[in-house]
């Protein structure tokens, strides 16, 4: 059985914003959506709070938003009533009012009855940010939530990501190349083969595991 | 949140993205339809032929729609992996399965009532005496059909060929409803007519022993 990740440790501190560099396949994925809760390690522990096993699941959930390169939303509703749905899902008070608020931050107040399937992809991704901000969880994880974005897209995604750091989310967030997404990292992490390879730390200077980070893929590429 | 409100939750936004599309109910009706008709050419049934064996070709008629019209259940949340969106959210991963269940149940019955007037028109039946019964016969069926259609949607979703894994999977499992569902339909239209108590009694032990096992094995069902 090949193992996506490999004796991985990490311990990321609250209000943290920490970024997964790596090729395709290097685990970056796997690692997000184990802190999602959305698979399960094959060996191995992820705790919440440092409380391993304790927290219950559903407080864990509520407290998790999660943004990935796929939009998480149903086509053939309309803005508001994803966000509605989601915002009933999570028991929510009140979740129409809920959703035409979350509707207001990411400039979609002016779309609520309109289908997602008429979105382009920038407004999807706004769309999916709100879905994830919905129950305003402490911990954000975005997987490669840049992808297919335009530049002012991704300038926009990264002044978001910016303004969430800054009102005390923790963020991890996986991402490819120097990008616009990265303004706000305080830490970033190199994953090679499922393992860290390289990790700034806490304190440390993100930008040089970043920049070799783009130099390595930006040589991927011109290879290919 | 409660099982019962996140499975109402899930069952709107399956009723509220059909019937805005009702793709999935135009094509199984005409489908089923085409079906009953073809079956209906292939010999030219006296009342007492229509009887006896009326009622098989109806249900292997339904088997055909619970194939067909099952398989997308799954199949829609692999679009914008909204499937994952479902997980993420602090509710009993089992209210996914059953939300999804009922709304197939509904579907399903919906089109067997209006092809009911059908069949009995093309194979000189008269179903108005009988229709309490008949309806009963139904729903009991239906809910077999739904339950295990709706649990092998969600295990051949995430398998490659899946538009094959799922006929495959489901028509053996669903031959002892088959069986007892045809043969509590000819006890209801036969003259005098007389409702098989052990046909029902088995219909309902096969719904309640898959639907618990439904909600047993639920969380790994959706499992990645």
């Amino acid at each position: 059985m090949r193992l996506a990740l490999r004796g991985v440790s990490l311990d990321i501190a609250a209000g943290e914003c920490v970024a997964l560099v790596g090729h395709n396949g290097s685990g970056k994925t796997t690692l997000l959506k184990i802190a999602a809760q959305l698979t399960k390690p094959s060996r191995g522990t992820i705790a919440f709070y440092r409380k391993e096993n304790s927290v219950p699941l559903e407080e864990v959930k509520n407290s998790v938003g999660m943004v990935g390169h796929h939009t998480l939303l149903y086509e053939e509703m309309t803005a508001e009533e994803n966000l509605t749905f989601f915002a009933k899902l999570f028991g929510l008070a009140e979740p129409i009012e809920r959703a035409r608020q979350a509707l207001q931050p990411v400039g979609l107040a002016g779309r609520a009855t309109d289908l997602v399937r008429t979105f382009s992809r920038g407004m999807r991704q706004r769309l999916s940010i709100a879905r994830a901000l919905i129950a305003s969880p402490g911990l954000l994880l975005f997987d490669e939530a840049g992808t297919g974005l335009d530049p002012e897209g991704q300038q926009w995604l990264g002044a978001t990501i910016r303004r969430l750091h800054d009102s005390g989310c923790t963020i991890l967030m996986s991402t490819h190349g120097r990008n616009e997404t990265q303004s706000a990292v305080t830490r970033a992490i190199r994953l090679d083969g499922g393992k860290i390879t390289q990790d700034s730390g806490a304190g440390g200077n993100p930008s040089e595991v970043l920049v070799m980070a783009a130099v390595r893929d930006s040589g991927e590429g011109d290879e290919s | 949140m409660t099982l019962a409100r996140a499975t109402g939750v899930i069952l709107a936004k399956e009723l509220r993205t059909e019937f805005r599309s009702r793709e999935l109910l135009g094509t199984t009706i005409v489908f089923v339809l085409i079906v009953i008709v073809l079956f209906s050419f292939t010999f030219n049934p006296t009342s007492t032929e229509s009887r006896r064996f009326g009622p098989g070709l109806l249900w292997l008629a339904f088997l055909f729609a619970g194939s067909l019209m099952l398989q997308s259940s799954f199949l829609r949340e692999q679009t914008n992996d909204t499937l994952a969106a479902l997980r993420l959210a602090p509710i009993d991963p089992f209210s996914i399965l059953a939300g999804k269940m009922t709304a197939n149940f509904l579907f399903l019955l919906l089109v067997e009532v209006i092809l009911l007037p059908v069949f009995a028109v093309l194979y000189n039946v008269a179903i108005l005496p009988v229709l309490p019964q008949l309806l009963l016969v139904l729903s009991l069926g239906t809910i077999g059909l739904a339950a295990t259609g709706t649990v092998f949607s969600a295990v051949s979703a995430q398998a490659r060929l899946r538009e094959l894994l799922l006929p495959l999977l489901l028509l053996p499992v669903l031959a002892p409803v088959l069986i007892a569902s045809t043969e509590a339909t000819i006890g209801v239209l036969r003259a005098p007519s007389e409702l098989s108590p052990v046909w029902l009694v088995f219909l309902t032990c096969f719904d309640v022993v898959f639907l618990t096992a439904a909600w047993m094995v639920g969380e790994y069902l959706l499992e990645e």
